[in-house]
């Protein structure tokens, strides 16, 4: 219709050079839109003096208003940080605690020359390059009347030293302060982590009005992963101040709300135990209650000191830990690496029996060598001239590798994967930490998605006993092992397992998310169980349960540490503790199992040797709160569950 | 041979003081409007020199930017536009997917920097409804503006979504100029008018709780002073205690005792009012006002409807980033995060800004050769 109008006035041929318009519609165009120009310009200048009344009417007809307001404008509020929630274990023991400490504050407005004080300074309280550093960082984004951090944490003799030279140092102030503290230090550093200065890449997602006069921030474990539980709500005070930003009195407050007190899952004694039993050696453990999925405890071995990064690691400390053998920092038990080995032949048995390949009185000979039928290749047994003819029992016990190869062969990857899948091996059990690993359940589509290449049986044969891509984490072998305990009751893993909103408070249990079951059929579970049990008593593990009360069911794995086509296996020494990753998995009492644990050692002779005892240990220091609980038990005769921390 | 390359450099050094790729005018205006901005802001941030250096360094690169978009004849631009909206678009859904940002999702992370798509749109959003209108018939009609209302939506309503009012806003803002300028017949103007009047009611329940309150606040600042009413009053204050001639340069308490929230970026304008009174105010009013005329002047000289489109509606677009944040600061309109063009520290908005000029330098450039009127 437009275009008809258009046409009906222009008759014009020419033509112009947009768009293949005729010049006089252009033409037209044009005038229309200088009127239309024209006509905005009239409404921005109306606008634009409307805006220009305002103001006026602001600053001429209501300035005495609001000069009387600007000059009794001297209340300022000031943020108050609210004091971190504390971090127990599951007695009560303190693992994350807010002591009082003192820091020296400059206040550079006050400071006539900053450098000759600094130095001045430095020959009184020692003041490091990490700390100037750091002061002169903080200082940027600071106003001149606001105090700024330079040194953390004085000592009582630094402080001393300070306060009788105080009157050479005008602007320079000793003030108090909460600090994060871990008391039990390493042992928990790679649970509990720790807490840093927050960043500027905290920043840019932190919420500014949740941590105004805040400092810190959780940066690793349980400190990172319940931040919000912890961090608490600030409140504020109002203060009126003079004209040169001096506080005068407080007018207003409002208390702020401290974080949640967190009670972990982690028994400190079995932790403890756990660590010592390590000795050093790089190697990680994880017990795990398979009735609920608490952990009772995880260790990474080496650990290092968390107190240490509270106020900005110095860098020769960082350098140290980088530079310590076996890689202090790795979160081993969360997203260690390690080939399972033999560790996974009570869930390949198992998935034979779900799956209906093997019955639970099913044999096979074992010859020494296991061949797929038509190649020429053998999957060896560790002994020479094979174990005669066993069943799912002896295979366990005896750690047969024939009968597990012919199992996997039998079921086929696909099958073998899906089961495998269900006890949580390939993902992260979704524990209440960040950053775990995944590990690798060798199936077609993995294989497919990160070597592009297609699935040979051959890898089928050497997945059976747990070799080849499997690649699993600390914590999922000790979620299986749950599994396992718990007769295929999987429970997400967790550790956080009360919290207190006060401290007068009782402490309320955080609700578990629900468990699935993944294995059906009951009858499947005794052999499996039975030849656990027969590990510890004639098989591999023989004499771990010596002056234990509870019947222990158990499975060593013993992994190469290097393919024997690899070079590396002939230059390395030849000692076989350079060449074995080694682990033990185990739960008890086997009858109504209680605690499943696992340990792994990334050097050792056999799992049977190595992490065995240190399973044994953990078991030893978890047993007295156990025989405890189970004696309250029969006393009451009631099923109470165990005393709220 | 010399002789020939000294009569070259003439001729160029003659070109381009007889007929220069930049409007001079505008150029001086701009310029004199980023100097007021760094005075202001050295003020504003307690006399912090790095960050008037790190906003000096913003408009270096926004003027490198201008200058360049300056040497693109319009008619690459015009060749250019669909690809460019779509892209930014595309960038806008990525943003929505992948973004991160303080609790509203805005910002792009490219590793080495981090941007918002959203201010790409301030530009290619109303090159887009200039591409579309000048291959339609003008005045534009039913269908036409339902395209362009096609055009427009997209882009806005992922903004909106992120959430973002304030760009959302700027960026349907300067389609909708375009679809102005391009004619619109008055009649129609008013339906659609009170057909979005009529829409309000119902755009209010889409809003965040947030968003409500920063309204219903400006309604009753006094209702919640320690709130979202606090920059309302806090930044009325310093306006109002102003005056006239103002409490001078570096005189301000409402900023210096830290009264006044964001008072380098989108409160910059009540520091500005509270150190130079209605003077300085209205001196800055007519200094956009000029910059506008003078935008708009440009555009009717341009060579096609392209052209005259976009020079336009990027002008327009401008007046309301002042209009919205002068009726924030004087407490008209509610809180939105819009920046006062050149005055508010901050990156993006700067260069993007700049960027809209070089584009409108480059409509001068290639003007027709007789005046307008």
């Amino acid at each position: 219709m437009a275009r008809r109008r258009l046409r009906g006035r222009g008759r014009a041929s020419a033509w112009s050079d947009s768009a293949g318009k005729p010049l006089k519609e252009a033409q037209l165009e044009a005038s229309l839109f200088r009127r239309r120009a024209l006509a905005g310009f009239g409404l921005i200048v109306l606008a634009l003096v409307a805006l220009g009344v305002r103001f006026a009417w602001l600053q001429i007809e209501r300035h005495d208003e609001f000069r009387a307001r600007s000059e009794a404008n001297r209340v300022l509020t000031r943020p108050l940080p609210p004091a971190r929630g504390l971090i127990y274990d599951r007695n009560g023991v303190l693992l994350a605690d807010n002591v009082a400490a003192f820091r020296l504050e400059v206040t550079p407005e006050q400071v006539a020359d900053m450098d000759a004080m600094l130095a001045a300074l430095a020959r009184v309280v020692p003041l490091g390059a990490d700390d100037l550093a750091r002061f002169r960082a903080l200082r940027k984004g600071k106003r001149a009347y606001q105090s700024v951090p330079l040194r953390m944490k004085l000592s009582e003799e630094e402080i001393a030293r300070f306060s009788v030279n105080r009157w050479a140092f005008p602007g320079v102030d000793v003030v108090p302060y909460l600090t994060r503290a871990y008391p039990l230090g390493a042992d928990f550093a790679h649970v509990v982590g720790y807490v840093g200065r927050i960043d500027s890449d905290d920043l840019a997602t932190l919420d500014k009005g949740e941590y105004a006069g805040t400092t810190h921030i959780g940066k690793t474990g349980i400190e990172r992963y319940y931040e919000a539980r912890l961090h608490g709500t600030p409140g504020y005070e109002q203060v009126e101040v003079n004209a040169d930003h001096r506080p005068l009195r407080v007018l207003d407050r409002v208390a702020p709300q401290p974080g949640e007190n967190l009670y972990l899952s982690i028994d400190a004694d079995i932790q403890a135990a756990a660590q010592a039993a390590f000795a050093g050696r790089a190697g990680a453990a994880v017990a795990i209650d398979p009735r609920n999925g608490e952990v009772l405890a995880m260790v990474s071995v080496p650990s290092f000191d968390p107190n240490l990064f509270v106020n900005g690691i110095s860098h020769a400390d960082y350098a140290a830990l980088l530079a310590a053998p076996h890689h202090p920092l790795m979160q081993r038990a969360l997203r260690g690496s390690y080939i399972p080995g033999s560790t996974m032949k009570p869930f390949v048995g198992l998935a034979g029996l779900e799956t209906g390949v093997r019955k639970p009185g099913d044999t096979i000979l074992s010859v020494g060598e296991f061949h797929i039928p038509g190649q020429s290749r053998g999957y060896r047994d560790d002994a020479r001239g094979g174990h005669g003819r066993v069943d799912l029992v002896q295979a366990i016990s005896q750690s047969v590798n024939t009968y597990f190869y012919s199992v996997a062969f039998d079921m086929g990857i696909d099958r073998f994967a899906e089961v495998m899948a269900r006890f949580g091996f390939g993902r992260p059990t979704g524990i209440d930490l960040v950053g775990e690993g995944s590990g690798v359940l060798p199936s077609r589509e993995w294989k497919r998605a990160h070597l592009h290449q297609p699935w040979y049986p051959g890898e089928t044969v050497i997945a059976g006993i747990g070799q080849g891509y499997w690649v699993v984490t600390p914590l999922q072998l000790a979620n299986a092992t749950a599994m396992l305990a718990g007769r295929g009751v999987r429970h997400t893993p967790r550790l956080l397992r009360a919290v207190q909103r006060g401290l007068g408070d009782r402490p309320t249990p955080v609700p578990a998310p629900a468990p699935e079951r993944v294995v059906h059929r009951e009858g499947d579970w005794q052999a499996v169980e039975q030849g656990m049990v027969e590990v510890i008593r004639s098989g591999t593990a023989r004499g771990l349960d010596k002056g234990f009360p509870y019947t222990l069911a158990g499975k060593t794995g013993t992994a190469e540490r290097y393919s024997r086509t690899d070079e590396t296996w002939t230059s390395i020494s030849t000692s076989a503790i350079e060449r074995h990753q080694v682990l033990f998995e185990a739960f008890t009492p086997a009858e109504d199992p209680r605690i499943a644990v696992i340990a792994v050692l990334e050097a050792g002779r056999s799992g049977g040797r190595d992490a065995a005892p240190i399973v044994r240990a953990i078991l030893d220091a978890w047993l007295p709160g156990d025989l405890e609980r189970q004696a309250a038990l029969q006393a009451t005769g009631a099923a109470v569950a165990e005393p709220a921390p | 041979m010399i002789d020939a390359a000294v009569a070259r450099l003439g001729r160029r050094l003659r070109g381009l003081v007889g007929r220069p790729r930049v409007d001079l005018p505008l150029l001086g205006a701009l310029l004199l409007l980023m100097g007021v901005g760094l005075v202001t802001l050295y003020s504003a941030s307690d006399l912090d020199r790095g960050l008037v250096l790190a906003q000096a360094l913003r408009f270096a690169l926004g003027l490198a930017c201008m200058f360049a978009l300056a040497r693109v004849p319009p008619l690459t631009l015009r060749n250019w536009t669909p690809a460019l909206y779509v892209a930014s678009v595309l960038l806008l859904v990525a943003v929505a997917l992948l973004g991160e940002g303080r609790g509203a999702h805005r910002w792009l992370d490219l590793g080495v920097l981090r941007f918002q798509p959203s201010e790409v749109l301030k530009l290619s959003m109303p090159m887009m409804v200039a591409w579309y209108l000048n291959g339609r018939p003008l005045p534009p009609g039913w269908t036409t503006l339902a395209v362009v209302g096609v055009l427009i939506a997209i882009p806005a309503g992922l903004i909106a979504e992120q959430p973002d009012l304030g760009t959302a806003l700027l960026v349907v803002a300067s389609g909708a100029f375009g679809v102005f300028l391009a004619g619109i017949a008055w009649w129609r103007i008013g339906l659609l008018a009170a057909a979005v009047a009529a829409a309000v009611p119902i755009g209010w329940q889409f809003l965040h709780d947030y968003q409500k309150d920063r309204v219903l606040t400006l309604l009753d600042p006094e209702a919640d002073p320690l709130g979202n009413g606090w920059h309302i009053i806090q930044s009325q204050i310093a306006v109002g205690s102003g005056g006239l001639w103002g409490k001078g340069w570096h005189r301000g308490t409402q900023s210096r005792l830290e009264f006044l929230p964001e008072h380098t970026t989108d409160f910059i304008f009540s520091v500005f009012a509270e150190e130079w009174g209605l003077v300085g105010v209205a001196l800055l009013l007519v200094l956009y006002a000029f910059i506008i005329a003078r935008c708009l002047w440009i555009a009717a000289s341009a060579r096609d409807t392209y052209a005259r489109l976009l020079a336009g509606a990027i002008s327009m677009a401008l007046f309301v980033y002042v209009v919205v944040n002068g009726g924030m600061i004087a407490g008209v309109l509610p809180v939105v995060g819009v920046p006062l063009p050149l005055m508010s520290y901050g990156g993006t908005s700067a260069v993007s800004i700049l960027a809209g000029f070089g584009v409108l330098m480059s409509i001068h450039a290639h003007r027709r050769r007789a005046a307008p009127w």
